[in-house]
């Protein structure tokens, strides 16, 4: 801080009236540091004051509506008295499948790791060798093609057959979800690795194992993350479905456990939260992929 | 050495389905080792097909490719190639460009200090080691060929093989980029083969001038000795009448002898 004040003083000196000078440094130290407040001020206003004047119009609406005798669904205060305790106290715990919203949350969050983890190694290493090997593709494309029309929930009577248990099930149906766009991206990715790069490495004489590590995963980097975030969002799709059937402790069974003791406000509640940690996981996809991809734009 | 690098009878067709094309018939040449070649042609003549068969990334149909009189069909760190786009890796740095050969090429002979040290020194040769940390999309296209002269020279190739390195870049860049190879030639004594569709590029840095005559079924169609003493300067060698007769002499070929003929 010495430094800067001693200048001033000598400018002070040499061009002109003393008071001038601190008078201009004040001027200059501090617009940076508010006008960067005022300009993040202003983006975050821009981003998030539109959806909350949307978001009070639509509420005020639907109070409205469904405030008149004979509606069928309740008003969003109405929602709010109904659920406070659950919104109020998501960790309580009394046993069997009377838990705070949390645990539900947490066990259908747990079977979605699982069950994506899986499908992003497999489907990375079954989209690679689809991408790399023509023979592959002619052999496996077409019916990943059929396999991946099929609906989720078209899986689970039979996952329940070979496992026989709700658990393994539900993870599996998860995994058979999410894989089918994980697959077709990577191996998207794999084949529009430019001929260039491939010569590169063919000079350089990396191995293929090296070349797997060095050319393919970070060329077809934004490939595979698209097809990862496509996956992250049908697995939540996909969870919230199973759990319905399978039953046990998870966000799904909540909503049906709910619906079956006609806890109306209940399902609402449970449905902003799967839609709020549905668009929490697609974020954090995206970021993820965004660190990771920041050098593969192709200049 | 006067056959270091030979082409032996050298064949190339094109077969997809039923149809083949003849590219390449019969290209026999032999380059001395330090020498500077150039082959010049129109384009679709097949030089860069010529190229990549030396490279080793393709294959001869008949015929082959010998340096230091042992036969060469696949692509290696000794016959490193600078590319026309430069094909850089846009996710690793400058460094770790030109790191992936060197690791590759000396990994075992080498220390981890010593490999660190070649890197900068080829980036130093290169006028480029102040952009280290940088990405490719960071820096201009002159930069980006430098930095491939740099990853091909770190791999200390027996032939340096250059596919139109300076296509891509404006007259201005070009020039500079010519002088830095000249100098890197003059110093480091390398064998070069370069593939180019500029005469004065040609005439300015090379010992003799490969002409290829017009596709399909391309020919050496003349090989010309350019008798300039080295270094060269751009500037004087605008009036120097040996340079002058080069120029016509390749020029004649491409534009009165093989004409190109526009494909309809």
């Amino acid at each position: 801080m010495n430094v800067p004040a001693v200048k001033s003083e000598i400018t002070a000196k040499v061009s002109g009236p003393s008071e001038s000078a601190p008078v201009f440094k004040m001027a200059i130290k501090r617009r940076p540091w508010s006008d960067k407040a005022w300009k993040l001020a202003q983006s975050a206003a821009v981003r998030i004051v539109p959806p909350l004047i949307v978001l009070a119009l639509f509420l005020v609406v639907w109070e409205l509506l469904c405030s008149k005798p004979g509606a069928t669904l309740p008003p969003p205060l109405k929602v709010f008295r109904d659920t406070k305790d659950l919104i109020l106290d998501p960790f309580f715990d009394n046993g069997g499948i009377d838990k705070g919203l949390f645990w539900h949350l947490s066990a259908s969050l747990q079977r979605v790791a699982l069950g994506y983890s899986l499908a992003a190694i497999v489907g990375i290493a079954l989209g690679t060798l689809v991408g790399q090997s023509i023979w592959a593709m002619r052999g496996l494309d077409p019916i990943f093609q059929v396999l991946r029309t099929i609906p989720p929930l078209a899986w689970l009577p039979l996952s329940l057959a070979a496992f026989r248990d709700g658990q393994p099930s539900a993870i599996f149906v998860i995994f058979i979800t999410s894989i089918w766009p994980i697959i077709i991206n990577t191996a998207v990715g794999i084949r529009n690795i430019p001929q260039d790069y491939r010569n590169v490495a063919a000079v350089v004489r990396l191995n293929p194992f090296e070349f797997f590590w060095k050319i393919m995963i970070p060329s077809a980097a934004p490939y595979i993350f698209t097809g990862l975030r496509i996956g992250i969002g049908l697995s939540w799709l996909a969870i919230i479905a199973a759990e319905m059937l399978i039953g046990g402790v998870g966000i799904g069974f909540f909503i049906w456990d709910a619906w079956n003791s006609s806890h109306i406000s209940e399902i609402i509640l449970a449905l902003v939260y799967v839609g709020i940690v549905g668009f929490i996981l697609d974020r954090a996809i995206a970021m993820i992929g965004a660190f990771f991809t920041r050098g593969t734009s192709v200049a | 050495m006067q056959n270091y690098l030979k082409l032996d009878h050298m064949d190339k067709v094109f077969t997809r389905g039923s149809t083949s094309t003849e590219v390449l018939k019969d290209i026999n040449l032999t380059v001395a080792r330090g020498e500077y070649v150039s082959i010049i042609g129109h384009s679709g003549c097949g030089k860069s097909t010529l190229l990549n068969i030396v490279a080793g990334l393709t294959n001869a149909t008949q015929g082959g490719v010998l340096l230091e009189g042992r036969e060469v069909n696949s692509p290696g760190p000794d016959r490193a190639v600078v590319f026309q786009n430069h094909s850089l890796l846009p996710w690793l740095t400058v460094y770790d460009n030109v790191r992936l050969g060197v690791d590759k090429v000396f990994g075992r002979t080498k220390t981890y200090v010593e490999r660190n040290d070649w890197v900068m020194h080829n980036l130093n040769l290169v006028q480029m080691a102040h952009a280290k940390d940088k990405r490719p999309s960071e820096i201009s296209g002159g930069m980006k060929q430098r930095v491939g002269i740099a990853r091909a020279l770190a791999m200390e190739p027996k032939v340096l093989l250059l596919d139109e390195p300076f296509g891509a870049l404006d007259a201005l860049t070009r020039a500079h980029l010519q002088d830095t190879v000249m100098a890197l030639h003059q110093k480091l004594d390398n064998t070069v083969m370069m593939i180019t569709h500029d005469v004065d590029e040609a005439v300015l840095l090379s010992d003799r001038i490969v002409m290829m005559t017009n596709g399909p079924s391309a020919r050496i169609g003349e090989v010309l000795d350019v008798p300039l003493p080295h270094p060269r300067k751009r500037l004087e060698l605008a009036t120097n009448p040996i340079y002058l007769k080069c120029r016509q002499r390749v020029l004649e070929f491409l534009y009165e002898r093989h004409r190109f003929v526009e494909a309809a």
